[in-house]
């Protein structure tokens, strides 16, 4: 609980419609995507201005009260909750597109914006918005900033970090900052990446000026059908050794597509092992060239079937099955757990073995959904939180199955971030020294350690005391 | 206990745990909510409200203040579902809370608690009420009453926007004799029963006389059983059990009739028409008939693109079609209203952006939350704007007088229709 005191003088900044206080209202903000670690904020308030953002930034610093960031809540490693009865300053409210230049191919825009609105308000225009997370239809810019968030295309056009050139920040004293600018490399150190993907603990974004990218001429989304996930997995790699760039490259196993056929009707086959979706984009001179190749390769990895999407809808719902993966998980079991784990892609195939005997050891199924191009992987583990042990099992499965990732060359996270799940898995990845250079940056932004803290480094604490860990009821499915 | 309210859910017609258990707290939904998109508040978004009823059911805070006051700020306009990647059907698990709070707390605040029983409990339930009420409407505005009374500022605050949301000049209500068959126009294709929605029918008779046309003019027989009111009003507020015995009248005279369809222009009425089997789950005697009453049920807009009346005139008139949320979300259906518009020659189908973005009305929503109404209205009306139409075109009766309301109330010409008017204008 933060003192009456403070939520008066908060409320006075803001009006009262802009300051949650009661302990009923605020169970709400005590988690994000990830319901498996919760913490109940002291206060939520909601500025419109980065000039009320600074102030209640200063009230925080003045009172030492912890405060973090909040977007659209969807992220799925806990980076927003409060872990320290502090304040959460949602950005929610700003959500304006302040300013779009065509000729300079960008757009300044504050950070509760949701993502999908701004490629909407561009598209009319012919140009759009390149990173796409599959919460795109939800999640903020900010959020995406915080995360580096990927998506689908990332394979083409990078992630976040790639298309932010320059932000106002309220760093965590309260002063207002512009970190980079309207054009890319400028002179001097660049803050702007620093800040993105410092899963808001760097500051809090007020402004994000993003690049715009023409929408392209052309569009071929292709479906190709496997027997096993080996085949679909060598496809993949023959298809970047061939030199092609597909916009999109994504594998779903058949637990996969069977949940999302009963749930959409995507038109995905239930009987295969594995499904590659390819996406080309660019001129349309040239693509139906790519396309062929692209068929003879599914062909020469043993392809069962290969289909181009006939017309804008078909695209369509090919591309909604497999954003609606996640969603489609919740009607085949009541628990799932989502890993994020990254490989080098040549490794697929022996990733995906090792975590199918990681499963048949726990007991618990496991289904997998990737951005195979990237080597992202998002292995599923399906469980029954009801069944005590179970629970402890798709953790300890999670552990291993990032183990092995990291084992293999590979990495803890891809696009969601390390937050408060994977903190202790930090070591893994990084030594002593490492982690303490990290932690001399983070001092040099929030020298008082009050904005976002607890998050990204180890906390031997945590599992089971920073946050309840899932309360009796079983609760809902966990992203 | 501190607060007046109850703990916990009981057993009785309540939320259901499994139902809330589908939601995978993705967050998909907030933008897609109109309440959360005004306010941004995440106790007012469907993962939010979703959470709070968990809440609720284990214990952790009470059905009071704030609990009831996040449910009923809820437009139940469904736009969640359409937004849920998991399928969770939001509208029964609100309105499963509404009936638990209407069943065991004192409701809502103030005077709106009773005034709410008055309405649903005494006017809807009774075909006769409504007709004498919307009677003494028309004279209200035909004897200068209206005028007067608005002039002399003696209405209260409370029934303002309600006298607002009048359409100027009410034509006489149909009130055609229970029981009739009209033939159809030209070899007989179905036979439709015409559920004909109270507030269509005392208020828009020009709607119901048009669906009566276009049916037969595409072939269909009209069968009129006597009816009593769809109960959806009803269901919103958490009055569950009129809502029942409303229901139980209608599928003993709806199956009775022994129509193929059961045929609604009312958006509204449509989609709770189509959730009697839900309603009526857990009733033996009833649970198989309001399924087969259930699967019968059409939108106009279904069966006239599916018969389709032919040789249509002309009707030279640029229309900005809204999508009704409970046609949108709660049915699925935008592309048959559009279809129907677009067979009419000469019609020019504008779309506005977010069509499908709730105007505000909400059943009675806009008389119990004014406010937010408002805002939702005049965002509607900004979109409708923005694309110059003579006419507006939808699906819903409350729509129609909602947006109606906001185009007069912004000095905007274009009138506001329901599709199957235009269709019976370019229909000899
Ligand atoms: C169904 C589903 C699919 C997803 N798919 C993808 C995917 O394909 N790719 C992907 O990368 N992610 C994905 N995610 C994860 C998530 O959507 C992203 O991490 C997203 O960027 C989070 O945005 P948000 O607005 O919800 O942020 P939140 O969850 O609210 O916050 C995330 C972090 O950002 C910080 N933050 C928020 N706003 C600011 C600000 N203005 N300034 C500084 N810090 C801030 C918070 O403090 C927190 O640390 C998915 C999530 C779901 C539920
Ligand atoms: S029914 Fe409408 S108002 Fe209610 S939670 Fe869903 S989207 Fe929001
Ligand atoms: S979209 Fe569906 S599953 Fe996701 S939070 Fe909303 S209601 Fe829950």
């Amino acid at each position: 609980m933060v003192e009456a005191r403070i939520v008066r003088e908060l409320t006075a900044l803001l009006g009262p419609e802009r300051v949650v206080g009661d302990p009923h209202d605020l169970i709400v903000y005590e988690c994000d995507g990830l319901t498996l670690e919760r913490a109940t904020p002291g206060v939520v308030v909601l500025p419109e201005t980065a000039e009320e953002v600074a102030r209640i930034v200063k009230i925080a610093h003045r009172e030492q009260l912890p405060f973090v960031a909040r977007g659209a809540g969807t992220g799925l490693s806990g980076g927003c909750l409060d872990l320290g009865g502090g304040i959460i300053i949602s950005m929610a409210r700003m959500d304006r597109i302040l300013e779009v230049d065509f000729d300079s191919r960008l757009a300044m825009v504050e950070p509760g914006l949701v993502n999908l609105w701004l490629t909407n308000a561009v598209s009319k225009h012919g140009f759009l918005y390149a990173p796409d997370p599959s919460s795109q239809s939800a999640c903020t810019i900010g959020g995406n900033v915080a995360e580096n968030s990927g998506g689908p295309h990332t394979l083409k056009y990078g992630t976040t970090t790639n298309h932010v050139l320059g932000l106002e920040v309220v760093l965590p004293d309260g002063e207002i900052v512009w970190l980079g600018g309207r054009v890319q490399d400028r002179p001097g150190y660049d803050l702007t990446g620093v800040f993105v993907g410092s899963e808001g603990t760097f500051g809090i974004a007020t402004k994000v000026v993003v690049r715009l990218l023409p929408a392209p001429e052309a569009v071929l989304t292709m479906l190709g059908v496997f027997e096993t996930m080996d085949d679909a997995g060598n496809t993949v790699s023959q298809i970047i050794r061939e030199g092609i760039v597909p916009a999109a490259l994504e594998i779903m196993d058949q637990l996969t597509t069977q949940a999302v056929e009963d749930y959409i009707h995507a038109g995905y086959p239930r009987d295969a092992g594995a499904v590659l979706l390819v996406e080309l984009d660019g001129p349309r001179a040239g693509m139906a060239l790519q396309a062929d190749r692209i068929t003879r390769i599914c062909r020469e990895n043993h392809a069962r079937e290969v289909r181009i999407a006939k017309d804008d809808e078909e695209r369509q719902k090919l591309w909604k099955g497999r954003k609606s993966a996640f969603g489609a998980y919740g009607r085949i079991t009541p628990n799932f757990y989502v890993m994020d784990g990254v490989v080098p892609r040549t490794r697929l195939p022996e990733i995906l073995r090792q975590i199918e005997e990681i499963g048949a050891r726990h007991g618990l199924r496991i289904a997998n959904v990737f951005h195979a191009g990237d080597g992202n992987l998002h292995p599923m583990v399906l469980y029954d939180g009801r069944i005590p042990e179970q629970t402890s099992r798709a953790l300890q499965c999670g552990e291993e199955i990032l183990r092995a990732c990291v084992d293999l060359g590979g990495a803890l996270t891809g696009e969601h971030g390390i937050g408060v799940e994977k903190q202790n898995f930090m070591p893994m990845m990084f030594s002593p020294a490492d982690l303490a250079a990290m932690e001399r940056l983070k001092q040099v932004f929030s020298p008082d350690n009050l904005c976002n803290p607890g998050k990204i480094f180890p906390n031997p604490s945590h599992h089971g005391e920073t946050t309840q860990r899932m309360p009796g009821i079983p609760g809902g499915a966990w992203i | 206990m501190a607060e007046p309210g109850a703990w916990k859910f009981d057993a009785v017609d309540a939320p259901e745990a499994d139902r809330m258990m589908e939601c995978i707290h993705c967050g998909l939904c907030l933008a897609a909510c109109p309440t959360y998109r005004e306010l941004k508040l995440e106790m007012d978004s469907p993962r939010g409200r979703i959470y709070l009823m968990r809440a609720v059911a284990e214990g952790r805070i009470p059905m009071a203040e704030a609990f009831i006051r996040h449910m009923y700020l809820c437009l139940d306009c469904r736009a969640c579902e359409s937004a849920c990647p998991s399928g969770v059907s939001f509208e029964h698990l609100v309105e499963g809370s509404r009936g638990q709070i209407q069943r065991r707390t004192e409701g809502l605040p103030g005077l709106v608690q009773p005034i709410l029983r008055l309405v649903l409990n005494g006017l809807f339930p009774h075909p006769g009420r409504l007709e004498l009420l919307a009677d003494l409407l028309r004279l209200y505005q035909v004897s200068g009453l209206q005028r007067l009374v608005r002039s002399l500022h003696l209405i209260p605050p409370a029934l303002r926007l309600g006298d607002e949301l009048l359409p100027p000049n009410l034509p006489r209500s149909e009130r055609r004799p229970p029981g009739s068959s009209l033939p159809p126009a030209g070899p007989p294709r179905a036979v439709a029963a015409f559920f004909t929605g109270c507030v269509a029918n005392s208020l828009l008779a020009t709607v119901t006389q048009a669906t009566v046309h276009v049916l037969r003019a595409g072939g269909c027989r009209v069968l009129v059983p006597e009816q009593a009111c769809c109960g959806a009003l009803h269901i919103h507020a958490g009055f569950r059990d009129v809502a029942k015995g409303l229901a139980r009248r209608n599928i003993e005279a709806f199956l009775a009739s022994g129509a193929d369809l059961i045929v609604t222009n009312s958006a509204g009425c449509g989609a709770e028409l189509k959730e009697y089997r839900y309603l009526l789950r857990e009733d033996p005697a009833y649970a198989e008939k309001a399924e087969a009453f259930s699967a019968r049920v059409r939108d106009v807009s279904e069966v006239v693109t599916e018969f389709p009346p032919e040789a249509l005139r002309p009707v030279p008139e640029r229309v900005a079609y809204h999508d009704p949320c409970h046609l949108a979300h709660a049915q699925q259906i935008r592309k048959q209203p559009r279809e129907l518009l677009r067979r009419i020659p000469g019609l020019e189908l504008l779309e506005i952006e977010n069509p499908d973005w709730c105007c505000g009305s909400a059943g009675i929503y806009n008389l119990l939350q004014p406010a937010m109404a408002l805002r939702l209205l005049d965002k509607k009306i900004d979109t409708i704007a923005a694309v110059r139409p003579s006419l507006v075109a939808t699906g819903n009766p409350g729509c129609i007088l909602q947006i109606g309301y906001g185009m007069r109330r912004r000095g905007l010409q274009a009138r506001v229709v329901h599709p199957v008017e235009l269709l019976a204008r370019a229909c000899p």
